[in-house]
């Protein structure tokens, strides 16, 4: 026996409340450590954004396309170094439910925006040579089986050909992947001409745009002058920065960390109040106990540490059972979700805020007990006067 | 300081309590020497400060003024810290409703006083062991407080009282929770404590019976001891 074995007793004393807490906790966490992984995979664009990076696109809406012709006007603009061009493509494979994130894109310049976009110099070659060529994220090959020599249509459900059909048929020539582990590799893109060329309607349109700067210290006169550029045309524009192009594509989908850390706190005041109360009164309840320990001889320091662990460990037991449901569930998602979240899992930075959260948890709800348990006067509490 | 000089010694001892603006004096000017290996029943009325003296001899409390001396040092001034230590170290408690932890075992509750010592586990393990069989419950040591009849808890108090080996045992009215038999037993197995193992004892009782197992008898009234045949029987 040790201190240890006396904070396991103390906290199980009375199972049922015991178990009810980490029930309390369990479901804060795994709250938190749902929310967290999604939040985490949502804002992953947020984190990649390179900071000599623009994106341009139609002021009335992102999804709003502008002229093919703005991106040589864009090129002539002093400070710039490269821009691309993208189109939404919103494609499928086989089936509706089979989502493919694909773009139709120039790819020399696309590859030149995006260097952390990294394959095999043949491939690179193949891609940019091949205008059936389809380059295939790491990530969507492997959610499709897809590999390097495979043909395959795409469909639309946006876009058709003049023919009818809402088909094109690629030829699977590059496989790229990330040069780091949160550059995403979920997506496909392929020659804006091939995609062009066939097109029944919104010819020679673009998406938009991006564009690589000599330096960041002169993104904001690039943006100014992109965007006075196309100052009152049919297709004005809005340039800002890819971190804030990536921020504002999130707010579509509401405020999503104030979504989260309302939730959170929310869940997190109530467990605070209700393992605190429960925590002073599971120490009143053992006033008498906490007094005898004192006259065996065990000091108000000791008193102190015993106490505070316990409410450390009831925490700690229902946070990590929390996050473990949590894990399991985000890694469940993950494979059900790989077509439209990729790369979705339980980050190692939610796991260690996490286990922070808990210890703070803890101790916050732990102190005062901890504090009324050292000043517990002996006399008093055994009933002697 | 050896066994010849007293273990305790009282001087001038003051104990006051305030209840509202009444200032009432449980004891003054106490003077007292206790020696190495007594075996003294104190008993008196209710109110007549027997617990109080208790409290004062095992540092739980303090004298409003005067000295508590033991074996030559003062223990009434040293800090709580210090005073946790010392209790630790020299002073055993017996309680008349045993107050054993109710979530620990027999064995986990005689051990509580060696989680202050820097023995091994081996080692703890065995004195609990020891300390089980002097007060004859070795058998119970896996039992939980509530399995326990009322005689056999407060010889697993015995045994916490003593596995540290302390050389004073303070006991207040250890059988005043017990019937007669219990009462007895754990009476004979305070008196072996004293008579086998040298253990002073300081017993407060309301019993003149479990009074008798004692060898000095001390009467205490209005703040003043009266030893046996002085006027009280």
């Amino acid at each position: 026996m040790n201190d240890a074995t006396l904070v396991r007793k103390g906290l199980f004393r009375k199972k049922m409340r015991a178990v009810l807490l980490i029930l309390s906790i369990l479901i804060a966490f795994l709250i938190f450590g749902v929310l967290g992984a999604f939040y985490s995979v949502f804002t992953a664009g947020v984190d990649v954004a390179a900071a000599n990076r623009l994106v341009t696109v139609n002021r009335i809406n992102f999804t709003m396309s502008m002229p093919f012709a703005y991106w040589g006007r864009v090129q002539q603009v002093e400070g710039v170094d490269n821009v691309t061009h993208a189109s939404w493509f919103g494609g499928y494979y086989q089936e509706p439910r089979n989502f493919v994130q694909s773009f139709a894109v120039d790819p020399e310049s696309y590859l030149a925006a995006y260097p952390e976009l990294v394959m095999p110099e043949d491939q690179r070659q193949a891609f940019l040579t091949n205008r059936t060529c389809l380059l295939v994220g790491a990530d969507l090959a492997g959610q499709f089986s897809w590999s390097v020599g495979d043909r395959i249509p795409l469909l639309s459900n946006i876009w058709q050909k003049r023919d009818g059909s809402s088909s094109w048929d690629f030829d699977i020539c590059a496989i790229f992947d990330g040069n780091e582990a949160t550059v995403p590799a979920n997506y496909a893109m392929f020659h804006y001409d091939y995609y062009n060329e066939d097109l029944a309607f919104n010819n020679d349109q673009i998406g938009w745009m991006v564009i690589n700067t000599t330096d960041p210290s002169v993104n904001d006169r690039v943006a100014r002058e992109i965007d006075n550029l196309f100052a009152n045309s049919p297709a004005e524009t809005e340039t800002s920065t890819e971190a804030a192009f990536n921020q504002a594509f999130l707010e579509q989908f509401g405020n999503i960390a104030l979504i989260l850390v309302l939730v959170i706190g929310a869940a997190f005041a109530t467990i605070l109040m209700i393992v605190g109360t429960t925590m002073v009164m599971a120490i009143n309840e053992r006033t008498k106990e906490i007094a005898v320990m004192k006259t065996l001889g065990f000091n108000e320091g000791r008193i102190f540490g015993m106490v505070l662990s316990e409410s450390i460990l009831l925490s700690l037991i229902g946070g990590l059972i929390g996050l473990g449901l949590a894990t399991l569930m985000v890694t469940g998602a993950a494979a059900a979700l790989a077509g439209f979240l990729p790369g979705l899992s339980m980050p190692l930075s939610v796991v260690l805020v996490a286990i922070a959260l808990m210890i703070g948890l803890g101790l916050v709800t732990g102190i005062v007990p901890a504090i009324n348990a050292t000043r517990i006067r002996i006399v008093e509490a055994l009933g002697k006067t | 300081m050896t066994e010849t000089g007293p273990l305790y010694t009282l001087k001038n001892l003051s104990k006051t309590y305030t209840r509202g603006k009444e200032r009432i004096a449980i004891f003054e000017a106490l003077d007292m020497t206790i020696s190495h290996g007594e075996f003294i029943a104190i008993m008196g009325p209710s109110g007549s400060g027997k617990t109080t003296l208790l409290n004062l001899l095992g540092g739980i409390d303090r004298p409003t003024s005067g000295e508590v001396e033991f074996e030559g040092s003062r223990v009434d001034n040293l800090s709580p810290g210090k005073l946790a230590a010392w209790r630790a170290r020299h002073v055993g408690f017996i309680f008349q409703f045993y107050n054993l932890m109710p979530t620990l075992s027999a064995a986990q509750n005689v051990e509580l006083p060696l989680l202050l010592t820097k023995l091994s586990g081996k080692e703890r393990k065995r004195r609990v062991h020891t300390a089980l069989d002097i007060v004859g419950i070795a058998d119970r040591a896996g039992h939980r407080p509530r399995q326990l009849s009322g005689g056999q808890q407060q010889r697993v108090a015995i045994a916490r009282a003593i596995v540290a080996d302390p050389e004073v045992l303070l006991c207040d009215e250890p059988t005043g929770d017990l019937d007669r038999a219990s009462a007895d037993e754990i009476l004979a197995t305070l008196q072996l404590l004293n008579q086998e193992m040298n253990k002073t004892i300081i017993m407060v009782t309301h019993d003149p019976a479990a009074a008798k197992y004692a060898r000095r008898e001390l009467f205490l009234d209005k703040g003043r001891f009266v030893e046996k045949g002085a006027g009280h029987e």
